[in-house]
Parts: structure tokens; sequence; C-alpha cells
């Protein structure tokens, strides 16, 4: 167990909050960008040890949480209507569509599988020619290169009955547009420590060229983040604006070649809708023409319209950092991870969930966020 | 589904002409992974994987540490099989 209380060490950690709270002057805005982050932050009830010039608010990565309804909707009507067998990460299970989720979907009947990795939809597909298999690929940078390497091992194999709805979003053009949108708020960013570790850090020095915030790349052990959260206000209390990595024992700055030239041999870049945020510019993957009879949008002539959110649903504010769960009204009262309003509340990850689990540990009301 | 879970490669299995695949110990969970984004991995070496796909090779601190977090957080529960999920 030495492993383990190296990095939960209560020593270090004091440390680090010691000399945090020695360097924090001023008052700063930290948004950490991975859902995986938000949890281990809440969970461990780092947010209310911090200094009170410290406040951290909860970025959009989740990609449960930011797929469009648009996109489950049209998922569930390819496994009822198409007669496909539609498979998914587990994630996505509860997620809400329109009217139904996707295990409410499957069971109706539908064929819906879910699994752990795209890999075996392929090997699914390989078993049943005589079947559509549609792997629903959500995510970030990190299920990118799993998602393309399906389909060149399908294409390797010869298979025609096997495609991606592809769903994909990417971290740095989602961190422009919480810069760039106009009730921003946040002064310095953790990066995610898992995508950096596939897309490298060559992207993150452009975003630190155009806004001029500092960005530290960072774990997710409470002590990685209380570190990447100390480097982050060090360079505030500086006036600096670097990129850092604080999880360097896991990320190279190059990231890894063969999954980045694997993701980019089967997708290009596209505009991408977010759930609760709307569409960003150039911020997700989409299959290329190349591969086009591995899309199932192509495939199946599929169209998408947007689809309002609930309107109770603060998903929005909550996904762009400017809210936070406990201001939302309906927060643990009409909206619970048993009957969500919005996708924050749906996946572990979420960070209306986080705050719902583990709301004893953190009073997060005790940090508002800071209004201009 | 985001974050990587780390195991141990036990056997590298090179019967597929079109993929390189390893049986990979998560703890006492063994699984298929594919090893084509990290053509250096040896047996023995430990890799964070994921979507069934190895991305990095990490020491065995790293793997100890990162694993032993993800079994307190919640974090394996995607290596389950499809009928514990549900």
């Amino acid at each position: 167990m030495k492993f383990l209380e190296e990095y939960r060490d209560p020593q270090l950690a004091e440390q680090y909050l010691n000399r945090l709270h020695s360097v924090t002057t001023g008052e700063w805005v930290i948004m950490e960008f991975c859902g995986g982050q938000t949890h281990s932050l809440v969970k461990n009830g780092l947010i209310d040890l911090l200094p009170a010039g410290v406040t951290m608010v909860h970025g959009p990565g989740c990609p449960v949480c930011v797929t469009p309804l648009s996109m489950i909707d049209a998922a569930i009507r390819l496994a009822e209507e198409k007669g496909v067998i539609l498979c998914s990460f587990g994630d996505m299970l509860r997620v809400p569509g329109s009217s139904q989720n996707l295990l409410e979907a499957k069971a109706k009947g539908a064929a819906v599988r879910f699994f752990y990795s795209p890999m075996e939809a392929v090997e699914l597909a390989r078993k049943h020619p005589d079947r559509e298999v549609v792997f629903f690929a959500v995510g970030f940078e990190t299920t990118a290169p799993a998602n393309a390497l399906s389909v060149l091992y399908a294409k390797r194999l010869g298979l025609k009955n096997y495609s991606l709805l592809t769903s994909h979003v990417l971290v740095p053009p989602a961190i422009s547009a919480i810069v760039e949108d106009e009730e921003a708020c946040v002064d310095g960013f953790l990066g995610a420590g898992n995508v950096c570790s596939v897309m490298g850090l060559k992207e993150y020095e452009q975003l630190i060229d155009r806004y001029n915030k500092p960005l530290v790349v960072t774990g997710f052990e409470p002590v990685d983040l209380l570190q990447g959260i100390l480097m982050t206000v060090t360079q505030l209390e500086r006036g600096e604006s670097k990129l850092e990595n604080q999880y360097s024992r896991v990320v190279p700055y190059e990231g890894n070649p063969e999954a980045q030239a694997a993701v980019y041999e089967v997708f290009e870049r596209c505009d991408r809708e977010w759930r609760g945020i709307g569409v960003l510019p150039g911020s997700g993957l989409q299959v290329t023409e190349e591969y086009a009879g591995f899309d199932a949008i192509r495939k199946f002539g599929l169209t998408f319209r947007y689809v309002a959110e609930p309107s109770a649903c603060m998903a929005g504010e909550i996904l762009k950092g400017t809210k936070k769960p406990v201001d939302c009204p309906h927060f643990g009262t009409t909206c619970t991870p048993e009957n969500p309003l919005g996708a924050p509340m749906v996946s572990s990850e979420g960070a209306c969930a986080a705050y719902y689990h583990f709301r004893a540990i953190c009073s997060a009301d005790s940090h508002p966020i800071r209004t201009f | 589904m985001c974050l990587a879970i780390p195991g141990r490669i036990k056997r590298i299995d090179r019967s597929d002409p079109f993929l390189k695949r390893a049986h990979v110990a998560f703890g006492t969970l063994m699984k298929e992974v594919c090893l084509d984004m990290t053509p250096l991995a040896r047996v023995g070496d430990y890799v964070l994987v994921h979507a069934g796909v190895a991305i990095n090779v990490v020491n065995e601190e790293e793997a100890m540490r990162t694993f032993l977090y993800l079994e307190e957080y919640g974090g394996l529960e995607d290596l389950l099989p499809e009928r514990d999920q549900t």
C-alpha cells in the first residue's frame, strides 16, 4: 500500500495546502476541465480546504454530459427502427434522450449492447455478418484512438457491416469557447492529464499564446490536484501565463504519436454541438470521406434536429463554469441521479452528480462564484 | 470511459495478423487489450488502457497507484462484463 500512501500522503497534501495559503493574495477562479478531476476534488473534500481567494469551477469535461440529445435520440432510432445492433460504452446507458434512454429502449426490445471497448463491437460484427453493428462513438481524445482503431481493424477484416455513430468532442476548442464566452470568469485551467497523454501538449501552447491564461496539465489524485492548483495560483500571483506539466510522469510532450496517427487517419475535425452549451466550431471529430463506409451517419442517412433541453436545467451554465450545481433550484430536489433533469446529474463524472453524492463532505456553497 | 485503467501484460498474442493483442491483468481480472499504439510494450510491462487500447507504458509504481485509486473511486466498473453493468 505504500504507493497509495505516497499520493494520499497527508503531510505532502498539507505542505501543498500551506504553500497555497501563503502564496494566495488575490482572488482567482480556476477551472478543472475533466470530470474525473471534478469527482476527485469533490469526493475528497479538497474544495473546502483551499484558500478563500481560490475558487474552483468545473468544466465540461464529461463526454456523457455533453453528448447532444439529438445524438442520443438518433442512437435509439437506429436500434429501434433500422434494425441495427447499437453498441456503446456503459456510461451512456442512463443518459436521458428526448423521451427515453438507451437502457429503456433495450428493455423494450431494441438491440442495444454495452461494451468496454469498441473492439468488442467489431468482434460482434464479425460474428453476425447478416446484421449491421453500430458503435456509438462518444468521448474526448482519450477514447478517439480506440474508436479509430476499431474502424481500421474492421477495414482490415473486410467488414461491411460495422460503422460508428460519431459524437466525439475535443478539449482545446472548448477551452477557447470558455475563455471567449462573454460571462467568462476563469483565470487559469487545470488541463486533463489523460487527454494530454494521447494528444500531447502542442495545441495547449497555442492556447496560452492566444489567451495568456496559465494552464497546468494535472493528474487525478488528491495530491496531484493540490499541486496543480498550487502551480496555477503561483503563476497567477506572479502575473505569468505558462503551460506547465504537473503530470509529466504520464504525459510526454508529444503525447502518443501512434494514437494521433490512427485518430487523424479515420477522423477529421468538425463543428460539434455540446449538450447545454451549443455548437462550438472545430470542436468535434467526424469520420472522413475516405472511411464513409464506416460512418453510420452517411450509411443510414441520419439527420439531426436540434432538440432543446428541459428549460429547468441550467447544464450550460454549470458546464461553462458560470454557475455551480448548488446554485440550481432543482439540485437535489426535483433533479437527482434517479430522476435527472439534465446530463450533469446522470454521469458519475458530471459536476451535479459529484456534488449530490458527496455534498456531505463538500459544503460547496461556501465558495460562491465571483461575479462581475 | 475516460480514465485510463492500468494493467500488466501477461501474454502477447500475435495470432491475428490484423491486430496486436495482449492478455492484460487488471488486478484479478484478465482482459484482452490491443497493443497497436504501444509498439514497444513487452510482457511484464504495465500499460494504461483506454477503452481496450493501451496508450501508455508506465512504471509499476504509477500503475499500482492509479489502480488502487480507481478501485476506491469506482473507476474499474468499465471492465465488468455487460450483464453486470445493467
